[in-house]
């Protein structure tokens, strides 16, 4: 992927509640949501507490190291703005905050993906104002 | 109050299923919405019901087939559990008293018309999954849900040949069916073969993008025993949401859908248990999907989905048959209405060479967009 040239990917489109989200990854900061009633962090960005109701939030900046809990591995493009990074892997993630994340890993050869396997988290510009994360392998906690 | 034998399936109605029709969503329900009306003897007048699926609304239903008095209309947007969930619906409304003769229609021109496996991005349960989740590559259900089926294969074993036995086994069955788009045999070597789309799962495991409409017709139990074919009670129906239903990625449990927490609601409803179940149909999107359904509806232990079906109990002539049409693997994808029309071939006889002898009870299924369920329990009337 590059900064340049015509971006052909779907793009998000940021909600009032997602909105530090996005505007920390472009700051190369994964924030997650904590309730400021109950201090229960959770993800992705939703507007209410599920534990406690609160609509309170802080953003926290996660340490993005974590584990995978599971992949796929994706040989069909199902977008014409993914043909290029085929195959690709997409690997979901259990931070060390307790919540998950999924996004594609890079630099680890498919048979050696496994539950449980550190990885930690990079951040790429792909357009101007958009910078999305991906994984790489990670030190052992 | 229960819904416990409240209402009957009586009528039934396809079109021929295909990858072209070449026309509208409406035209292709209309028909299967006037064989099931014909089917259960009715005229479309006595239709007081109706729960369409999308694309169309139940104005439609009233403006083509000439409703007088329609006194109930809703929507179940549980994707493909929608068709059983519909069902849970029209028994309520009619135990209710609302209504009588309850239509519920599906069809699509899935092939023909928009890819299914991109119209995914534009519906709004699938916002969270859109905003966080499609930027990154992970777009299509065959994307999203791969994650379920590899953990499971990690923790448990599972192969990618015990879900290519699922679909061989459906395979199978439909070309014993007149009606069903695939039409060739399949062997293990086949799936083996068959290209990868989003390991694990192979072209093989993911089931067809269909046109066609199926229809059935709910009507009350004590006016079913009149109609014109032996009617299939609905003993017990559920639906079922997971934790976590919008994105499967935050999961607690990646491997339990929501029918785990429907199915102990539709046998206690039902009032049987899991032997009694003579024949199931079993929502298949993909091949996963089943097994991981037959672990969450109790056919088996959590993890031993594969070793099940790999001993041929989900075959005809095996413990439990499943998917007795053809599935959505095989036959055509009608968002699982297919799976309750054949049941209720099952329990009437009507089964052609794939009946199982004696169904007098059966089981069928709904799984839809990021993990919802739905169960129904019936039985011959």
């Amino acid at each position: 992927m590059s900064a340049t040239g015509t971006y052909n990917k779907l793009v998000p489109e940021p909600t009032p509640h997602s909105a530090p989200y996005w505007e920390g990854l472009n700051r190369r900061k994964l924030l997650l949501q904590k309730c400021r009633g109950c201090g229960r962090i959770r993800h992705y960005p939703q507007p209410m507490c599920p534990s406690c109701h609160s609509m309170e939030v802080e953003w926290v900046e996660a340490s993005g190291r974590g584990v995978i809990h599971s992949w796929t591995i994706t040989h069909h493009a199902f977008h014409p703005g993914v043909r290029e990074d085929l195959p690709y892997t997409l690997a979901t993630v259990d931070l060390e905050e307790g919540v998950r994340m999924l996004a594609q890993l890079r630099g680890v050869p498919d048979d050696k993906l496994r539950i449980g396997l550190p990885v930690r988290v990079e951040f790429e510009t792909v357009k101007d104002g958009l910078t999305l994360p991906y994984l790489v392998p990670g030190e052992p906690a | 109050m229960s819904l416990r034998e409240k209402g009957a399936i009586t009528g039934v109605g396809e079109t021929a299923y295909s990858r072209e029709s070449g026309r509208s969503v409406l035209s292709l329900q209309l028909e299967a919405s006037l064989k099931a009306i014909e089917d259960a003897g009715l005229k479309p007048s006595d239709i007081d019901g109706v729960i369409p699926y999308s694309g169309v609304v139940a104005e439609d239903f009233i403006t083509n087939l000439g409703l007088p008095d329609l006194r109930y209309s809703a929507v179940t947007p549980l994707g493909g559990a929608s068709c059983v969930a519909a069902v849970q619906s029209a028994v309520a409304a009619i135990a209710a008293g609302i209504c009588n003769h309850v239509l519920i229609p599906v069809g699509r021109n899935g092939a023909s018309g928009g890819r299914i496996g991109t119209r995914v991005q534009q519906m709004p349960q699938f916002r969270l999954v859109g905003e966080f989740e499609m930027p990154l590559g992970a777009i299509a259900p065959a994307q999203l849900y791969a994650p379920m089926a590899r953990r499971h294969m990690e923790l448990y074993g599972t192969t990618s040949r015990q879900l290519g036995e699922i679909a061989v086994s459906t395979r199978a069955n439909a070309m014993l069916n007149g009606n069903a788009v695939m039409t060739k045999p399949m062997t293990i070597e086949d799936h083996q073969a068959s290209r990868m789309i989003s390991d694990p799962f192979r072209l093989f495991d993911c089931s067809l993008e269909s046109d066609g409409s199926c229809a059935i017709v709910v009507s009350a139990a004590e006016r079913a025993r009149d109609l014109r074919k032996p009617p299939v009670v609905v003993m017990g129906v559920a639906e079922g949401h997971p934790d976590s239903p919008s994105v499967i990625t935050q999961r607690p449990d990646m491997t339990r859908l929501g029918i785990a927490k429907a199915a102990p609601r539709a046998f206690e409803m039902a009032g049987v248990k899991h032997d009694d179940i003579d024949v199931a149909e079993i929502y298949d999107c993909f091949t996963y999907i089943v097994m991981c359904q037959l672990e969450d509806l109790g056919f088996c232990k959590k993890g031993e989905g594969g070793p099940f079906v790999e001993s041929g109990a989900i075959r005809l002539g095996g413990k439990l048959p499943v998917n007795t049409h053809g599935g959505l693997l095989s036959q055509a994808h009608m968002v699982g209405m297919n799976h309750i029309a054949e049941l209720v071939r099952q329990l009437r006889g009507e089964a052609g060479k794939a009946q199982v002898r004696d169904a007098e009870i059966g089981l069928v299924t709904g799984y839809g967009d990021m993990g919802d369920g739905s169960v129904a329990i019936m039985r011959r009337g």
